[in-house]
């Protein structure tokens, strides 16, 4: 366990930098860590962050990155739904880097 | 096991199946279980989840742990479709004796007797029981 302090507000992060109590989660939270791996974030990130915030509000999981990926292509069309657009987004891999940025634990099942 | 399948790389598919049989709080099987199933959903095997005893109640609709202090995994089994996981078995005999029917379920299921659930066992190459 850790802490990072973003504006002023100390949350505590895991030992892999995934926010500890997604509730506390702010955007400036989610740029701070992104600029913390040298990713700034645009609107093509934030709208696959939103929507992995609301896949956990649905379903309590962070998906695994096939199941995100076809997930994306159903709400936001075959062009995001892809892996080749997930990954220029999120090099580090798009599960488990998006998920990081929305405040959500580490996919299940990612090592 | 008697007709072996094959994925379209070549590699072999054998039928797992995952017996829940304990309630969904008070001891961790039921959410170890889910987690097994979600992570072994990556290797496209033929998965199937059977519901048996007091496990029937993992996937019953209205679950409310704000009193126990425990997450409610519950809405995660309507993400087993999405990860290619749609056989879900309930034994008949241990729905009707907690007064239950298919429609206290948060997610589709194939309502088996127990010798049907027997036979579908038989034909299983792997079953993990929790």
């Amino acid at each position: 366990m850790g802490t990072i302090s973003v504006n002023g507000q100390d949350v505590e992060v895991d030992e892999e930098g995934y926010l500890a109590n997604l509730t506390e989660w702010t955007k400036e939270i989610g740029a701070y860590m992104a600029k913390a791996d040298d990713c700034e974030l645009a609107d093509d990130h934030w709208e696959i962050i939103s929507f992995l915030r609301e896949y956990y509000e649905e379903y309590q999981i962070a998906p695994a990155v096939r199941v995100l990926t076809k997930a994306v292509g159903k709400k936001l069309g075959k062009d995001k739904g892809n892996s080749k657009y997930l990954y220029e987004l999120f090099p580090y891999g798009p599960a488990k880097q998006a998920c990081k940025y929305a405040g959500l634990p580490k996919p299940t099942g990612c090592v | 096991m008697s007709d072996e399948m094959m994925d379209e790389e070549g590699g072999v598919v054998k039928k797992f199946m995952y017996v829940n049989r304990k309630a969904p709080y008070g001891t961790i099987y039921a959410l170890e279980s889910l987690e097994v199933v979600l992570i072994a959903a990556a290797f496209e095997q033929d998965v199937s989840l059977a519901f048996i005893d007091d496990g029937v109640y993992q996937i019953k609709k209205g679950q409310d742990t704000s009193g126990i202090d425990m997450k409610n995994f519950s809405p995660t089994y309507r993400a087993l479709e999405m990860y290619d996981v749609e056989k879900l078995y309930v034994e008949k005999e241990s729905m009707e004796e907690r007064g239950l029917t298919e429609e206290d379920f948060l997610v589709p299921v194939e309502v088996l007797g127990r010798q049907d659930m027997a036979d579908m066992m038989e034909e299983q190459d792997i079953i993990l029981s929790f």
